[in-house]
Order: structure tokens, then C-alpha cells, then sequence
């Protein structure tokens, strides 16, 4: 009940900052646009160059990947391993370790309020797109239906993953190396640079066995009607293993950087 | 006897600090080995604080304040000793301990500066899950004590940095915590508000029973609000007792203001003459001759007017910090 207060709250703060930001928002936007529309402009004039199709991906299929790619990507945005290095050179860290709560809480309501915001604009971004680049999309309602979970799931998988790699700052001031490190094997990996069924088959068994894929592609694969009930069940499974992983890892690491944080800074 | 509100024995805290040469060659060599150094920032101090005692943390920069604070507050783990606030070890950093603490410091945001301050003690209330009768009655005796009426409403990024100190303190005590430090509170600000924050906490702790510690560079702030003060220099404990009794052990002279009709040319016969002008004589003399020189002066000269008084605070301070921090632990009588 309290925990709930204490969303609520920090719900009201977050959504009263970002508001204060629309500018910055809108720039940012802009650059999460854009990213997936130049990989569809690429894929596209590789689909019409190979006479259509490629890899069994029609231009109009193209379209329809990156245009749900871009949404998905944005649902599940988080921005914490950028943030944290300042956190912690900046001492601004230590205010949150002297309150009674997880600093978790206050990332996960910035984020969540955050999206609150930006969201009707993707949204609308996506249905200009679709206007432009004519996607191919055919909905079914299982599918439609089992994407918003696959969604909130892999939001929760990436965002505890990327908070606990961003507790990398406790040990090193240069976080910026693991993050670079990260979001390349994120952008080949979690299918956002190109369908990971275009890849070498071992590199899908590895994007299977890793994370990257649960986080984006799999929402992705599912709305476009890519995934039979069967693998759709597999891949929900993959997401609770990644998130449960993940949560030990978290606890983990967040336990032993207070600690050298608390050896050496404070 | 009550248990005190904080124990500390044998407090200390070293740092292991790396450190290179400047130049390429060092840089490459310290990729294969580095050398380190350890850095004793505070160094087996003992002391404790009653509940309810405002105390006065003294030293020059560096001497280990800050750090101590901080692990008093939870934030740094001691490399030894043993410490305790409330009966909590703070390193573990329980919520139950965090709930009834609070560390304030001069340069700290804990404020969201996009948004009125009003929106960040409502923050607070969740985090510290106050029961909204108890957080409405702090609030207005915080708004009635620091005068925050008109600037709640206001964006924290358009106060000026007074209003925003005086802010800043009231979200740091809306949990009403009983063990409040207070790092360089007054740091920055003008005299009028520093004055005015100085009453504050005198106000806050006579009216909440809070155990107050503070480091500050004004003497001032440690006038006003501690009977007891605590002095370390070089991470060891120089001085523990009455401010008083501080001043008694640290001065060696004594100055002896005399008003006489003339300045007479044998003054210096009485002491060192630190100026003399219309027949106000000012004079420094040796603490233990002021008795003597005060009774020749009195006898020997047509004396108007005479007083005795210690050198300002701030003297006494650096006289205290001038010692070397190794010589030997000197008590009061607090």
C-alpha cells in the first residue's frame, strides 16, 4: 500500500519534470524516430534491388518490422546506464541512499511516466509512417492480444538488465566503454538493425540464448503473425527466465557496488 | 543515565588513494602496477552525544569531518572501530535507522529543481510514509519557523540560493528525525540568513528534542547553538568538552581594553599594545599576568573604564588547529 503511495508520488514528480522538458522530449523523440526509419529506407531499396523480396521479407513487410520495431524499442527505452555514471561521480547517489527506500522505485516511475508522455507521440509518428511506407499487416487478435504482455515483459526484462549493468559505475568512471559494448550487441542481437531470421543461423541460436532478443524482437515477431502459439509460449518462457536471472544479478551487483561505493566515496 | 543518542570508539576511516606520476611512461606503468597509498582520514576518534545535545564539529578542511558524518549517516563503512546512532549500526543503512536521521549539507540537492518544493516534501511524505495529519502539522510549524510561505509554489530553480537552502532543510526534517547532522548548513548564505537558519535549529532542537551535530566554518553558527564542541584535526580527536573551557585552553593572552582621558607613552610597560587612540588602549597581555597588570593599571593610571575579554572564537580556532595534531588528546570538563 505504501509502495503504491510512494509510485503514485513519485509518478506526480516525474511527470511534473519531464512536462517541464517538452523541448528536449521532442528532440529525443526525433532521434528514436529516425534510427529505424533509415534501417527501413536501407532494407527497402535491398528489397526492390533483389526484386521484391528479400530473406522472404516483402518491402511491405519491411515496413510493418520497423515501423512495430520503433514502438516496441520505445516502450521499452530506458536510459539509466547513461545516467548512472553521473549519479554516482556527481554524489547525487549518496541523497538516495539516505532515504528509506530502493532507489529502484524512483527509475522505474521516471521511466514508466516518461513513456506516459512520449507514447501518443510515437503512436502518431507510427501512423504517419504507415502512410508513407504502406506496411503489410495483418493483425490477428491472439497475436494483438498476447503482444501487450510480451511488451510489459520485455520492458521489464531490459530495464533490469540495463540497471544492473549500470551499477558497473560503482567500480569504473568509464561506464561509457560497457555501455557502447552493450548497445552493439543489443542493436545486432535484439533485431533492431534487421530481422534476426535475415542472420546466419548461428547467430539467431545465439540471439536466442541471450537476452537481447526477449527485450525487442520477440513483441516485434509477434504482432507481425511470425510466431506460432508454440514459440510464442517459448518465447514468454525465455522472458520470465531472463527477468528472474536478471533479478539475482541485480541484487547482486547493486549490493556489492554499495559497498564499494560506501568503502570509498560515500 | 540514558543510552546516547551516538556512540563512537576508536572511529577510523582510511582511504586507499592510487597514485601516478604525471607523464605517458607513468601511465603505462601504472596499467601493470599501481601504487597506492592509504590515507587516514579520520583516525581512531572516540566520542558520544545525549540525546537532545547540540555538539559543535570543529576542524580545518580536510581534517576529517565530512567523512565522519558521513559514516554516521550510513553512507561510508568504517575501515575500524565501532560506531553506533540510535542503537543502529548506520553501514547497514536499515530503514528503521534511515527514518530517524537526516544529514543536511550546504551544497546538497535533495530538492527536484524543475518543481515547486511543495511537490518534493509531497514526495517525501511517501518515502517516509508519513501519516498525513503528523506530516500537515511539521509542515506548517517548518513553513511558521523558516518563513516558507511564498516560496513552496515557486519552480526550486527559481529561488535564490537561501530560499532554497531554507528548503532544502525543511525537506530534510518533515520525518522529524531525532539525530540531525549538519554539514556547513550555512554555507554560502548572508549573514541575515545565516542568522536566521542559526535560530532555526536552536528552535528545532529545544522544540523536538533532536541530537544535533554540525560542522560549520562560522564560529558563529557554533556560538549560537553549542555549549560543547568537538575539534579534530588530521583525522584525530583534539579537543572534546565546554567551548568554554575550549577558549581557557587554547589562549595563552588575555585583552585588556582600559579607557583612560590620554594615551600615556608608558603603556607598554603593562603589556603588548595592540593600539592606542582618543585614550582607548587596547592591550595584549599573558593570562596569567592579567590579574597583576589589571590591579597596576587600576592603581598606577586614571582609569575611566577596564575590561577583560578572550580573543574572538575564530583565534582561539586557529591557535587550536596551529598544534600539531599528534600532541596529546586534551579533555574538557563537558
Amino acid at each position: 500500500m505504501a509502495l503504491a503511495q510512494l509510485y503514485q508520488a513519485q509518478f506526480r514528480t516525474s511527470l511534473a519534470t519531464m512536462i517541464q522538458y517538452r523541448a528536449s522530449l521532442v528532440i529525443w523523440l526525433l532521434g528514436q524516430v529516425l534510427e529505424p526509419v533509415i534501417y527501413l529506407i536501407v532494407w527497402s531499396n535491398v528489397s526492390v534491388a533483389g526484386g521484391g523480396s528479400v530473406g522472404g521479407y516483402t518491402t511491405g513487410d519491411f515496413a510493418a518490422y520497423f515501423i512495430v520495431l520503433m514502438v516496441v524499442n520505445h516502450l521499452t527505452y530506458t536510459w539509466i546506464m547513461w545516467e548512472y555514471e553521473y549519479r554516482v561521480r556527481a554524489g547525487t547517489l549518496s541523497a538516495a541512499l539516505l532515504r528509506p527506500v530502493h532507489p529502484i522505485h524512483a527509475d522505474v516511475a521516471d521511466n514508466l511516466s516518461s513513456k506516459v508522455v512520449s507514447t501518443p507521440g510515437i503512436l502518431l509518428t507510427a501512423l504517419v509512417l504507415s502512410l508513407v511506407f504502406q506496411p503489410t499487416l495483418h493483425l490477428v487478435p491472439w497475436t494483438a492480444v498476447a503482444f501487450i504482455p510480451a511488451v510489459a515483459l520485455a520492458f521489464v526484462l531490459r530495464f533490469l538488465v540495463e540497471w544492473s549493468l549500470a551499477q558497473a559505475a560503482f567500480w569504473t568512471t568509464r561506464v561509457t566503454s560497457l555501455n557502447q559494448l552493450f548497445f552493439v550487441a543489443m542493436l545486432f542481437l535484439s533485431g533492431q538493425m534487421a530481422p534476426l531470421t535475415l542472420f546466419p543461423p548461428a547467430i539467431q541460436t545465439v540471439a536466442a540464448l541471450l537476452p537481447f532478443r526477449w527485450m525487442i524482437s520477440f513483441p516485434v515477431e509477434l504482432l507481425l503473425g511470425n510466431l506460432t502459439p508454440q514459440q510464442t509460449i517459448t518465447g514468454f518462457a525465455a522472458q520470465a527466465v531472463w527477468i528472474v536471472l536478471s533479478l539475482v544479478l541485480l541484487r547482486i551487483v547493486w549490493r556489492a557496488g554499495v559497498r564499494v561505493y560506501s568503502a570509498v566515496s560515500g | 543515565m540514558t543510552d546516547p543518542a551516538i556512540h563512537t570508539q576508536g572511529l577510523t576511516k582510511v582511504y586507499t588513494v592510487s597514485e601516478r606520476e604525471a607523464g605517458m611512461r607513468a601511465a603505462v606503468q601504472s596499467l601493470v602496477h599501481r601504487r597506492t597509498e592509504e590515507v587516514r582520514a579520520v583516525d581512531g576518534i572516540s566520542f558520544e552525544l545525549a540525546p537532545g545535545e547540540v555538539v559543535g564539529f570543529l576542524g580545518p578542511n580536510g581534517a576529517g569531518k565530512t567523512t565522519t558524518l558521513k559514516m554516521l549517516s550510513g553512507l561510508l563503512h568504517p575501515s575500524a572501530g565501532s560506531l553506533t546512532v540510535l542503537g543502529h549500526v548506520p553501514w547497514k543503512r536499515e530503514k528503521d535507522f534511515l527514518r530517524r536521521i537526516t544529514l543536511v549539507m550546504g551544497q546538497r540537492n535533495q530538492l527536484v529543481w524543475d518543481i515547486p518544493a511543495a511537490d518534493s516534501f509531497e514526495l517525501n511524505r511517501a518515502i517516509y510514509r508519513l501519516p498525513a495529519g503528523d506530516y500537515k502539522q511539521t509542515l506548517r510549524e517548518l513553513t511558521e519557523l523558516l518563513d516558507l510561505g511564498p516560496l513552496l509554489k515557486k519552480p526550486v530553480r527559481n529561488l535564490s540560493l537561501g530560499e532554497r537552502m531554507k528548503c532544502e532543510i525543511a525537506a530534510s526534517l518533515l520525518h522529524r528525525p531525532q539525530v540531525v547532522f549538519l554539514d556547513e548548513p550555512t554555507i554560502g548564505l548572508d549573514v541575515t540568513m545565516q542568522r536566521r537558519i542559526r535560530a532555526f535549529f536552536a528552535e528545532y532542537n529545544q522544540r523536538f528534542g533532536a541530537t544535533v551535530l554540525l560542522t560549520s566554518h562560522y564560529m558563529n553558527d557554533v556560538e549560537a547553538l553549542c555549549r560543547r564542541v568537538i575539534v579534530i584535526h588530521e583525522g584525530r580527536l583534539l579537543f572534546d568538552g565546554d567551548l568554554a573551557s575550549l577558549v581557557q585552553r587554547f589562549t595563552s593572552h588575555k585583552t585588556v581594553v582600559v579607557q583612560l582621558e590620554t594615551c600615556p607613552d608608558n603603556l607598554s610597560a603593562y603589556g603588548e599594545v595592540v593600539s592606542c587612540e582618543d585614550g582607548l588602549a587596547t592591550l595584549r597581555v599573558p593570562k596569567g599576568e592579567t590579574p597583576r597588570v589589571t590591579a597596576r593599571l587600576l592603581a598606577d593610571l586614571p582609569v575611566i573604564d577596564l575590561t577583560v575579554e578572550d580573543p574572538p572564537i575564530e583565534e582561539v580556532i586557529e591557535r587550536v588547529f596551529a598544534q600539531k595534531a599528534s600532541s596529546p588528546e586534551t579533555k574538557g570538563d563537558g
